[in-house]
Formats: C-alpha cells, structure tokens, sequence
C-alpha cells in the first residue's frame, strides 16, 4: 500500500491543510509520498521533504503548473497517481477543483471531505450539511480522497529528511488560461488557520458595521468571519464565509455575533472548542450551541468586549 | 449556442433532516424537495446567456427517480428551453452521473455546461470536474463572474483567500458559486407555460452507460451531539469566564 498526497501551496510557502492531509494519510498507513506540482517551487519542496512521515517527495516543476489550473494538475496527478493505492488531497478550493478530475481520470469514485479514517477502504465524511455522517467503503483500485481542514491535528513540520525527486513530465493541455488573481492581504490570521474566530451575521446591519468586529479581533489577533447571511447581504466579502458552503473551522474559541444559526452557518463551525454567541434574540437556534451565550444588543456588546480585553 | 444545465432534486435548504433510525440514510419521506441551489443559479446564469443573445437555447438535465420531472419542470417555468431526464431508480454517484450526463452532452453538443459547484445533501462537490474529464472540456469552477466573447469564457473564481481569473476554451465546464447571480422567481405564467415545454425521458441503457456506484454507504449516524452551555448576563461575565474557566483567552 502506498499513498501519494498532492501538496497545497502557493509555490512559496506548504500550506498546513497538506500536513492534515498527510495524517489522514498516515491512519491509511503504508509509505507515503508528496507530490509538490507547481513552478519556483522549490522551497515547497525543501518544506515538504523535511515532514517526518514522508518517504520521498516528487517534484514537477514546470510554467504549466504555475497557477495550479486544474486540467494541467489533474492530467499530472493521475499519471503519477495510477502508481499508488491512494491518492490524498486538501477539501481547500484547490482540492475540490482538481481531484475529482483526477477520480474521474483514472475512472475511480473520489471520496470528498473525509473527517476520519477508518481502515484503507472506510471512511467517515459529513453529509447535509454535518447533520448526518456516512461511513462509506469504496471498492475502487485506487482511493481518491480529499480531507477536510479540521479533521486531524497536522503532522509535525520537522524531523524527517526525504529524497527530493524531480518529475521531468509536463502536461500542459493549453485548455484554460491564468489571467489573474486577487489574494486579499490581511495581517490577521487566515480562517482555516487561526485559534480565535470572531463572525458576524445579519444582525451586524451593514458592511460599516462590520468593522465593530475589529478592535476584538486585532486584541485576541483572531481572524474574522461572516456568515452567509452576511455575504449575501453585501456586509462581508465572499472568502469570509464560514459554513457549508464556505470555509470549516474549528478554532479553540469561535465568536458568533449577530448570527442566528442557521444548520448551514452551524455545518461550518461547530467543531470549535468554545463557541461563544452574542444576539439579541435569546431564541436564535445558536444559543444552542454555544457553550457561552450572551442576550444583547451587540452594538453595545461588542465594544464592551473590546474594552475588557 | 446550446447551453446544457445539469440540476439535482434535493431536499429543500430550510429541512432539517433526521437520520432514520435503522442507520441506512435519512429520513425523506414527505419531506419537501427542491432545485439544488446552486443548480438555480446555473440555470439562471444560462437563461441570462440566452437574454443577452449569448446563448440561443438553454437545455436542463437531471439524472435520477422519475420525480426529479418536477424539478425540471421549474427549470422550465425559469427560463430553459426543454429538459431531459435520464431516469433510475438505482443508488447513484458523482462518477455514473458525470458518465450519464457525457452521453446526453454527446447527443446535444452544448458549448457550455453550467452546474452547480456542489448538491446540499451529498456535499461532494465533484460532478461538474468529473463531467470535464470526461469531456475533455476545461473547467472553471466556483465562478462568481462569467463573460463570454471570441469562442472563450472569462471567468472570476472564488478561491479561499480571494478571486482568481481564468480563460477557458469553448466548449467549457462552469460550476456557480452563491455570488455568480440572484435567481429569479418562476411567475405564474411561465409556470403554465413550462407544463407544454418538451421533457424528453431516457434510461441509462438507452444511452449505454453503467452507473453502479462503487462506493458503499454502510451507516449514516447523526453527528456528536453538542450540548447547549450556559447563558451569561454581562460581557464582564463572559470575559472571567473565557479567562478563567474555559481558558481560551489571556
């Protein structure tokens, strides 16, 4: 048994989902490779060797997989991909858009945003939104699986010394084309990675509102996050929301302000250590659960917090 | 230009589903079902294609039971042009589905296909990538922002971290995102109209493709059960206790 893991990163830095990644890959048990495809990429790949559980790490790098466009991804990681038993990547924006490409290439079912483990065929994922949770078991020859974020603790960053390998093959299919990207710079730390969250709702009332959020945030260097709700209405952009169908988080400390609970907010969060939740309406399904819960208006509350903090 | 829209019946946004009790699903029996969401907007991103005279016929299609007709019928009322079911009754997943659907694209020959970039129930977010293998096609998936000209599409993708920009050759794959557009209402007129519109049927042997799954279900259980905490009076409460009991904050 063998598990090839395909690295997230952004040709600079190994993003962590890849060390969750890697765990998962390690409870399949067997030797596990990395593949980083990407192009400059070479500090991922020095990164990625020096994981202790890594066997080798193969490296592509080459201009077609610069952007990580999936039809250039995909045709790589099947190719080098029919070698193993398991092929394991990030349920990140990423994963999601080249693996099932990959499954369907290679002719496998994918099993998407595996939360455990179970033996080298069985795996749990979550299904309607977190409100139920399948254990399925696939037959194919070769596993194609992505992880969600949350799922295990990462593998340790240091103490290994794996071979880098490079992988001479390009696949560039020249059918889509990079124009552009607008990655939003933030000094705060990023959803996926930060211990403290602090979301707003629809109850914040505007996208200047907002801003109330801040000051707790800047103080407990938390990250900030929105739910759909909140999107929808324009208050907060797209890469803030937390929930089924945007990012899963489980921080040691989730704030919930002005945010009612809706199951597909609830699917996003709910694995966060403490949950706190501030609204006015001492009926919102989030007080549920939320360990600590606060009945207030929040334009009071929250500068209060930020002043006891 | 012919615009294919593949759309799954789901159960309805605002259920709250129940895991039965012998473990082997969820509960869905007279339980409201719907568009998938994200299947409303691609049906609507097509339509608005067709207005602006991009596209000149919007074609929905969904792979599944004999009721997903009905979800197809308000396909119909929003806007597409006919509608075709490849109807079973068979357990079926991303991978068959994507194969179904290549043989309803080889017989309609659509330059762009426009799903939605993940169904509410299965969560899988892998057909619309999948059907593109299949196809050859490229993909641009979870689009927010989609414009056509010269034989390509310019789409902006919500990628974690912010939007990125790709060009794809035509015939393409899209996958909507939430913010792609806001679907419009079926008006009653339409509705009456949508029951005369064509809904061709075929099995998956008429179109020659096999959709046995090859992932097994062997039990659904409700997840770890989160227990309600405690309610606070004041903010200072809240901080002592973030401080001192539950030992997140400094």
């Amino acid at each position: 048994m063998s598990v090839l893991v395909v690295a997230e990163h952004d040709n600079k830095d190994l993003k962590a989902a890849t060390r969750v990644a890697l765990a998962a890959a390690k409870a399949i048990g067997g030797d596990v490779d990395v593949l980083v495809a990407g192009s400059g990429s070479a500090a991922v790949a020095a990164a990625a060797s020096k994981i202790a559980c890594v066997r080798k790490v193969l490296h592509a790098d080459n201009g077609a997989y610069a952007n990580q466009l999936a039809e250039n991804i995909a045709a790589l990681v099947a190719d080098i991909g029919k070698g193993y038993s398991h092929v394991v990547a990030t349920h990140t924006t990423g994963g999601r858009n080249y693996l099932p490409r990959v499954a369907a290439l290679l002719d496998v079912a994918q099993i998407s945003d595996i939360v455990a483990v179970v033996d080298a065929q069985t795996f749990q994922r979550p299904i309607y939104a977190g409100n139920a949770i399948a254990t399925v078991q696939s037959s194919d020859s070769i596993k194609v699986i992505s992880v969600r974020g949350t799922a295990y603790d990462p593998v340790p960053a240091e103490g290994g010394a794996a071979a880098v390998e490079a992988v001479g093959v390009a696949h560039d299919t020249g059918l889509s084309a990079f124009v552009g990207e607008e990655i939003v710079k933030s000094a705060r730390p990023e959803l996926t990675a930060a211990n403290i969250i602090i979301s707003g709702g629809r109850g914040m009332g505007s996208a200047d509102n907002f801003k109330l959020l801040e000051g707790v945030a800047d103080k407990l260097s938390a990250a900030i996050g929105a739910s759909r709700a909140a999107v929808d209405a324009g208050f907060a952009p797209n890469d803030m929301q937390v929930g089924q169908t945007g990012k899963i988080v489980a921080p040691d400390l989730y704030i919930a302000v002005g945010i009612s609970g809706a199951i597909q907010h609830l699917a996003g969060m709910k694995d966060s250590k403490v949950i706190v939740a501030i609204n006015k309406d001492e009926d919102a399904p989030i007080f549920q659960v939320a360990d600590y819960g606060l009945v207030a208006d929040l334009f009071k509350a929250v500068p209060e917090l930020e002043a006891l903090l | 230009m012919k615009v294919l829209v593949p759309v799954k019946r789901v159960v309805d946004a605002n259920v709250k589903v129940r895991v039965k009790a012998d473990g082997t699903g969820v509960d869905l029996a007279n339980v409201k079902m719907a568009v998938n969401p994200f299947c409303e907007i691609a049906i609507e991103e097509a339509v608005r294609l067709k207005e602006a005279g991009v596209a000149t016929e919007v074609i929905a299609v969904s792979v599944g039971a004999q009721a997903c007709q009905e979800q197809l019928r308000t396909c119909l009322a929003l806007g597409a042009d006919r509608a075709i079911l490849v109807q079973t009754d068979a357990e079926i997943q991303p991978l068959g589905i994507a194969k179904a659907l290549k043989a309803v694209q080889d017989k309609v020959g659509a330059s762009i296909v426009i799903f939605g970039k993940q169904s509410i129930d299965g969560d899988n977010s892998q057909t619309g990538q999948m059907f593109a293998a299949l196809t050859g096609m490229p993909q641009a998936t979870f689009a927010s922002r989609v414009s056509a000209a010269d034989g390509q599409l310019t789409v902006v993708r919500e990628i974690d971290g912010g939007l990125q920009t790709v060009r794809v050759k035509l015939p393409a794959v899209v996958t909507t995102d939430l913010r792609l557009n806001e679907p419009r209402y079926a008006s009653l007129p339409n509705i009456m109209k949508a029951k005369k519109k064509p809904l061709d049927v075929f099995s998956p042997a008429d179109l020659g493709v096999d959709l046995t799954p090859t992932v097994k279900v062997l039990k659904v259980e409700p997840p770890a059960e989160r227990g309600a905490g405690i309610k606070v009076k004041t903010v200072e409460e809240l901080v002592e206790k973030l401080r001192n009991e539950a030992k997140v904050i400094a």
